[in-house]
């Protein structure tokens, strides 16, 4: 059967969706929370705030992008969360089709998902000024960051919408990683922070995700940023692929 | 057209084992189903039939003895065994933001079948949903939404299907409606394996009657074999009157589409037929 599992992913995946096309206020909510951070913090906070030479909205608009996905990945919780009560999960799971498909398509739609909510976010910054000089190939190096950093927290996600007990439960994961970006690079210089606290936003990975995405947009040199970030999406990822998994095998134990 | 049709009994556990943690709620279950017509495993709450049914859908492990449906082996063969099968969960499985046409066109393309647009009109006209198939499945009926779940069921023709408590939670008259939708079905050859509480569902239903109690099969026949258990039946002379469910059904009319006629000619019988 495994040659139909990118079928029945795909087929899954329209169901998904369907789902997303007809209750749009998800991709609003996901982006309201990070665009009205934005506003606050370029025109309440960012005018105390000393970033150097570029504008606040330019410096701020990589570690909004990450707040929109660490909120829009609860949906993915949430959904699956649904499936799994409403008995659909298991209609599916006793039909001939490829069983990880099911978690596929999940995953694939939040990543589509996430992409809608960070377009929308990025348009509403052009609005309020942020400039960037980045070549084509500076964008895709910056979507593809975005896609391997929303893909390992999805799995997290997984995670989270496999083994709650409750809706709330599902989505409430999702807090922690909101608020890891304020502990790092996104908003201030970290050189302003104490000690300890500097040492762990130096090297949490927001911060260098953060900073690659911020030279690619300044078209600085990447330098070993890049690499870090990469690193760490890769590792979050293969982590919480395999805990998802293994949390999956026993819904079905 | 059954691409998948195995050998021997439609269903066949022997020794099957279950327990959740220290609580054993299997503790060797033996059944046998013939192919064809329909078997009803009742029990009361807690009994462990949906453990059963899980079991035999793939969904679940047996921790002892084994099952085999439509010939195939639920623990090694489990692809095999959900070629032959499909489930109807004691929740009506539906995606309910998706309409009626579109559960069915998605479990249609699921199993992989030519023209699923046609499979899902189909099945829409011979389960009276065509004019809700454009409509979400969130805003159906209790049996309607049954109904459409039952006819996810079909898609595929599986040669077993597996209801889990099918009427659990719905009125009278939409379980007359599922009750219907389930005779047709074991009418065109299908094996049907329903569990339920409910003594008259097992009694209109089913050709055959297992009872699951504390973990075993402990009869298993047709309802006059099951009878024949008790003292030969003795001659008694009683006032019969109308059940509630008679009289219920005399006022309001029988199952769904039924023309006022009909209604008034069964409302004249129900209550005719105990004078």
């Amino acid at each position: 059967m495994a040659q139909h599992t990118l079928g029945d992913t795909a087929v899954l995946l329209g169901r998904s969706l369907r789902h997303i096309a007809r209750s749009p206020d998800t991709i609003i909510t996901t982006a309201v929370t990070p665009i009205a951070m934005m506003l606050l913090f370029v025109y309440v906070f960012g005018g105390a705030i000393d970033t150097g030479s570029e504008s606040y909205v330019t410096y701020l608009l990589p570690g909004i992008l990450l707040v929109t996905i660490a909120s829009g990945i609860a949906y993915t919780a949430y959904r699956l969360f649904l499936d799994m009560q409403g008995g659909i999960f298991e209609r599916f799971q006793s039909m001939p089709i490829a069983r990880s498909s099911v978690l596929w398509a999940h995953v694939l739609t939040s990543l589509v998902a996430n992409m809608i909510s960070i377009v929308v976010v990025v348009l509403v910054a052009l609005l309020m000024g942020f400039r960037s000089g980045a070549g084509v190939l500076a964008w895709l190096a910056v979507a593809g960051i975005l896609v391997v950093f929303t893909l390992a927290l999805t799995w997290i996600a997984v995670i989270a919408g496999l083994s709650a007990k409750s809706v709330d439960g599902a989505s409430a994961f999702s807090y922690p990683l909101i608020f890891l970006p304020f502990i790092s690079s996104a908003f201030v210089p970290t050189d302003t922070m104490p000690g300890p606290v500097r040492a762990f936003a130096d090297n949490q990975p927001v911060t260098s995700i953060v900073d690659a995405t911020r030279n690619l947009f300044a078209q600085q040199p990447v330098g070993t940023d890049i690499w870090v970030a990469l690193a760490w999406c890769v590792g979050i990822l293969v982590v919480a692929y395999a805990f998802a998994m293994s949390a999956y095998r026993r819904t079905v134990s | 057209m059954r691409t998948h049709e195995g050998h021997g009994p439609a269903i066949h556990v022997q020794g099957l084992e279950k327990s959740y943690k220290e609580l054993a709620v299997l503790r060797g279950v033996d059944l046998d189903v013939p192919r064809g017509g329909i078997v009803a495993l009742l029990g009361s709450n807690g009994a462990g039939k949906t453990t059963v049914v899980k079991i035999l859908a793939t969904l679940l492990r047996a921790d002892g003895g084994t099952a085999t449906v439509n010939g195939f082996d639920v623990a090694r063969e489990a692809p095999q065994v959900r070629e032959s099968i499909s489930l109807t969960g004691q929740f009506a499985a539906v995606d309910e933001v998706l309409t009626g046409r579109e559960n069915l066109v998605l479990v249609a393309r699921l199993r992989h079948l030519r023209d699923p647009g046609r499979i899902a009109d189909d099945l829409l006209a011979r389960f009276s949903l065509t004019d809700a198939g454009a409509r979400r499945a969130g805003t159906y009926s209790g049996g309607m939404r049954r109904r459409l779940d039952i006819a996810m069921s079909l898609i595929g023709d599986p040669p077993v299907v597996f209801l889990d408590e099918p009427t659990t939670g719905l009125d009278p008259q939409a379980r007359i409606e599922v009750w219907q939708a389930v005779k047709e079905l074991a009418a065109g050859g299908t094996t049907v394996l329903l569990t339920t509480q409910y003594l008259d569902e097992a009694e209109q239903l089913a050709d055959r009657i297992a009872i699951l109690h504390e973990g075993r099969i402990i009869v298993d026949g047709t309802l006059a074999e099951l009878k024949q258990l008790l003292s030969p039946a003795k001659v008694e002379y009683v006032e019969k009157q109308p059940t509630l469910e008679d009289v219920f059904f005399a006022i309001v009319g029988g199952g769904a589409g039924d023309s006022p006629a009909d209604r008034a000619d069964r409302a004249v019988r129900a209550v005719g037929s105990h004078e």
